[in-house]
């Protein structure tokens, strides 16, 4: 499947919540270790939905190349 | 695509029907201790916050009355409530007031008189004189009057910022949810980091293998 220019990004301040990764519809997102969200880059479409949910504000869609 | 409903989506019924029975009865605030002993487990035990992400009754509440039913703003909350100082700082808050819970129901063992009133938001008590508690000991019933305080106040609190902000804005500053993370950190920090999962941007997904 053809990449999005863009992707989710994940803030240092990740509350672990996990509203993240409910609403992903490509599974791109776990909380690993109970720390904090990640989000698996080859999965990732960059819809957005994440950045729409996460309660602390610290998903940021931004430009692939910039991210990876 | 829309995902198949398991058995732990409907956990916030759990969470009403709490409520509920602590209205009815103020001994059934003792249920509550589930929702405080669980989440420590998994996280002590586990080393996750699979309760947090899945099976927590009040934020799935929140999250159908702020989505479903259109009840919340969505917006971002201010940058004072997601600061580390505000988490850490509400917990120490929390933990204070739930100390001085145990010390009044230690009282109330050790002879006081017992206090039938529930304080919403720490400050404003309400009398609370129809619940029943002739057939437990004093002390118990003063833990659940103190125990239902706390519930209660918590879900003000977290239905407030779910209007005002983001439906789930109370996780960003649940004491549970600091609790166990915090628990996480201490337990898979040093695993966490060795495969970038440290909170970092990204945390390094791209190029970390997946645990």
């Amino acid at each position: 499947m053809a990449q999005s220019l863009k992707i989710a990004v994940v803030g240092r301040e990740c509350v672990a919540c996990g509203c993240c990764a409910r609403v992903c519809p490509r599974e791109a997102i776990a909380v690993e270790w109970g720390i904090a969200a990640r989000v698996d880059a080859q999965k990732c479409v960059g819809c957005g939905k994440c950045a729409k949910v996460c309660p602390a504000a610290v998903i940021d869609l931004v430009k692939r190349e910039k991210a990876e | 695509m829309k995902q198949k409903k398991r058995w732990s989506d409907y956990l916030w019924i759990a969470e009403l029907l709490y409520l509920c029975l602590g209205l009815f009865n103020i001994l059934f605030a003792w249920l509550g201790m589930l929702f405080f002993c669980i989440p420590l487990l998994v996280a002590i035990v586990g080393g996750s916050k699979a309760y947090c992400n899945r099976y927590c009754g009040r934020g799935q509440l929140l999250g159908l009355l702020g989505e479903k039913l259109k009840l919340s703003r969505n917006v971002p909350p201010p940058k004072f409530l997601r600061s580390p100082w505000f988490r850490y700082g509400f917990l120490t808050f929390f933990m204070i007031m739930f100390g001085l819970m145990l010390v009044s129901t230690w009282k109330v063992f050790t002879g006081a008189p017992l206090s039938e009133t529930v304080t919403l938001l720490w400050v404003f008590r309400l009398p609370w004189q129809w619940a029943d508690v002739s057939f437990a000991a004093p002390w118990m019933a003063q833990f659940a009057f103190g125990f239902f305080s706390v519930m209660l106040t918590s879900t003000i609190l977290g239905l407030t910022t779910m209007v005002l902000f983001r439906p789930r804005s109370w996780c960003v500053y649940c004491p549970m949810g600091t609790m166990t993370q915090g628990i996480c950190k201490l337990r898979n920090g040093r695993k966490a980091k060795s495969c970038g999962g440290t909170g970092k941007t990204n945390c390094g997904a791209a190029q970390a293998p997946r645990q």
